[in-house]
């Protein structure tokens, strides 16, 4: 019996690989996940209506692994945690764009999600076949390699635990201003 | 080396000089949060380990989003930070007050040199106070409310400096959509947008509120305006603190310099689906609307109103629209109501909701269907954001809403006498 799912579970990864969600420049926390569902707070329930009206077929075809890629600007308005935790909820657990929105970018680090800068996605497409060395960072997609920027250096620890819950956790409390790094 | 507005404060909170780019933690004096983004904060601030918030006296919880209530999850939620408020002595203004931004305000929460977050990214809007004001995310929220200080990355800065006078009917709602157009979506991405020069100084605070609001529609991270006469007057009786100098150094360094002169310019519509896709009134005029919202944090003040009120003058608004007028707190809709405005409106067959965000939350009410087109006085159009993504929203001034809602089309204000 638990053979057989391990073969089960092999045979469709090798038929259904991890693959490239393909957007473009300037989407938005609306199109992410629209207003009237910001009711729900659960990550797998948001994810039912990711991009709910401009792309449905994502909330039905994501899966675990695959690589949300975007151009410029992803994520800009709302502050909505329920942006980034929708895809969570979705499967995704990278996102690479040409550039991101301030808000979106820092929640997504803090709700354990790993947002890459790719200088130029435009040569990435829709339904690629796709995986992500973030210790390489590179991008693999279609077989083409594409350089990933690093995490500026004081959300690493933050992205290092997993989450900003969980590096808080271990917190007591902070020293105000303490100066830490210059970021890039 | 001079010193930037955010320098400044960033500096003047951590006790020593600060710069563009480094990484600070820095003390939170005052942190908002609402019914959309609260349950999610207070979820996070526990999971945490929070069990008592660094300063409760710091935290500001209202409702505005769903209010009242438009569905049992809403009431829930709203039920969740009552209880929380009760049990962290938290003050909780309920959904007494109005929309977030226009109460933290009008109540004086946010006042010169202050750094205050708010889990909304409109909070950019109190920079018209001369704080440093800025939206984050429930987790970090979570993070401000146990530690009473969070991370911040000081911005580098956007200087725009305006000149001239508005030409009739042309207003701050023009001059910052037609400024989104210029720098554009992502323009002024992590940035600060410092606005000068004389149009600003000018301006009222209402004025300036709308323009600090949109900074985040280029990307910005906070908008700002220094404190002057304006500002300390607005906040007299509403704040104990003495007047004091706070402005950017002359010899400041920027990370972008713009300039715009209003004496020439023209009504601005933002088409849909991105802010910074505006035009003249004159290329968009004769569209026809199935709704006009009048409101908002960006233009829900009285101010917004009256603009309107004497747009319409005595006559009625066109029966091809819903007009939906909402003003943006509790104060604001008195001064309205004792003017005569919530009844010209009436009168003239718009519907005068409390105040709360309406249509601009693309949830509570107010709603599109598919292929409908709304004219909209607030801050952003994207694809779906009034209700199905496969309606329009155009984004303009009180004026020209009041102008387009009596024809039932896109109208230019300056044709209607």
């Amino acid at each position: 019996m638990a053979r057989k799912k391990t073969v089960l579970k092999s045979a469709t990864a090798m038929e259904n690989p991890p693959r490239v969600w393909k957007f473009g420049d300037d989407i938005d926390t609306d199109q992410i996940i629209p207003g009237r569902f910001l009711t729900i707070y659960d990550p797998r329930e948001l994810a039912l209506h990711a991009f709910e009206g401009t792309r449905d077929e994502f909330a039905r075809q994501a899966k675990e692994g695959d690589i949300l890629v975007a151009g410029r600007n992803f994520g800009c308005g709302s502050s909505r945690e329920h942006a980034p935790l929708a895809l969570k909820g979705a499967g995704i657990r990278v996102i690479v764009a040409e550039s991101f929105a301030r808000i979106f970018y820092r929640n997504a680090v803090n709700v354990g999600l790993l947002p890459l800068v790719c200088r130029d996605t435009s040569g990435i497409s829709d339904g690629e076949e796709a995986g992500v060395d973030p210790g390489a960072g590179v991008l693999v997609a279609g077989g083409r390699s594409h350089p990933l920027e690093e995490v500026p250096r004081f959300l690493q620890e933050i992205v290092a635990a997993g989450g900003l819950v969980e590096y808080a956790r271990g917190l007591e409390e902070v020293t105000t201003c303490r100066k830490t790094t210059r970021s890039r | 080396m001079g010193q930037t507005l955010t320098e400044k404060i960033f500096s003047a909170r951590c006790g020593s000089p600060v710069r563009a780019g480094e990484v600070v933690m820095a003390p939170v004096d005052r942190a908002m949060i609402h019914d959309i983004t609260g349950p999610l904060a207070i979820q996070k601030f526990r999971e945490m380990g929070g069990t008592r918030v660094a300063d409760p006296e710091g935290v500001v919880i209202l409702f505005d989003h769903q209010v009242p209530a438009d569905s049992i999850e809403a009431a829930q939620n709203h039920v969740f930070m009552r209880m929380f408020a009760e049990e962290q002595g938290i003050r909780n203004l309920d959904l007494r007050e109005g929309v977030c931004h226009q109460v933290m305000m009008e109540k004086g929460y946010a006042a010169p040199g202050e750094i205050v977050v708010g889990a909304d990214s409109h909070t950019c809007m109190y920079g018209a106070a001369g704080a440093f004001a800025t939206g984050i995310g429930s987790t970090d929220m979570g993070f401000a409310m146990k530690f009473g200080a969070l991370y911040f990355r000081v911005p580098e800065s956007t200087r725009v400096e305006v000149s001239g006078t508005f030409p009739r009917r042309v207003g701050p709602k023009d001059l910052i959509l037609a400024i989104t157009g210029d720098i554009g979506a992502d323009g002024a991405a992590y940035r600060a947008i410092e606005f000068a020069g004389g149009t600003i100084r000018g301006m009222n605070m209402a004025g300036r509120m709308t323009c600090c609001n949109m900074a985040i529609e280029m990307g910005g991270k906070t908008g700002l305006v220094a404190p002057d006469r304006v500002t300390w007057q607005y906040l007299a009786g509403r704040r104990e603190m003495k007047p004091f100098p706070l402005d950017a150094d002359p010899d400041a360094v920027y990370a972008d310099r713009r300039s715009y002169d209003v004496s020439e310019l023209a009504p601005q519509v933002a088409v849909p689906h991105n802010v910074d896709h505006v035009v003249d009134v004159g290329e968009v005029a004769g569209t026809p609307l199935d709704q006009v919202f009048i409101g908002s944090c960006t233009n829900g003040r009285f101010e917004d109103m009256q603009e309107a009120a004497e747009v319409l003058g005595d006559r009625s608004f066109s029966e091809k629209v819903r007009v939906i007028v909402i003003p943006s707190s509790r104060d604001e809709y008195l001064k309205a109501l004792r003017a005569g405005l919530v009844e010209r409106f009436t009168v003239a067959g718009a519907l005068v909701e409390a105040p709360c965000c309406g249509p601009c939350m693309g949830g509570a009410f107010g709603l599109l269907a598919p292929g409908e087109v709304s004219l909209s006085t607030s801050n952003r159009n994207f694809r779906g954001r009034q209700g199905s993504a496969e309606a329009k929203v155009y984004l303009c001034s009180p004026a020209t809403a009041a102008a387009s809602a009596v024809r039932g089309e896109i109208t230019d204000p300056r044709e209607v006498s």
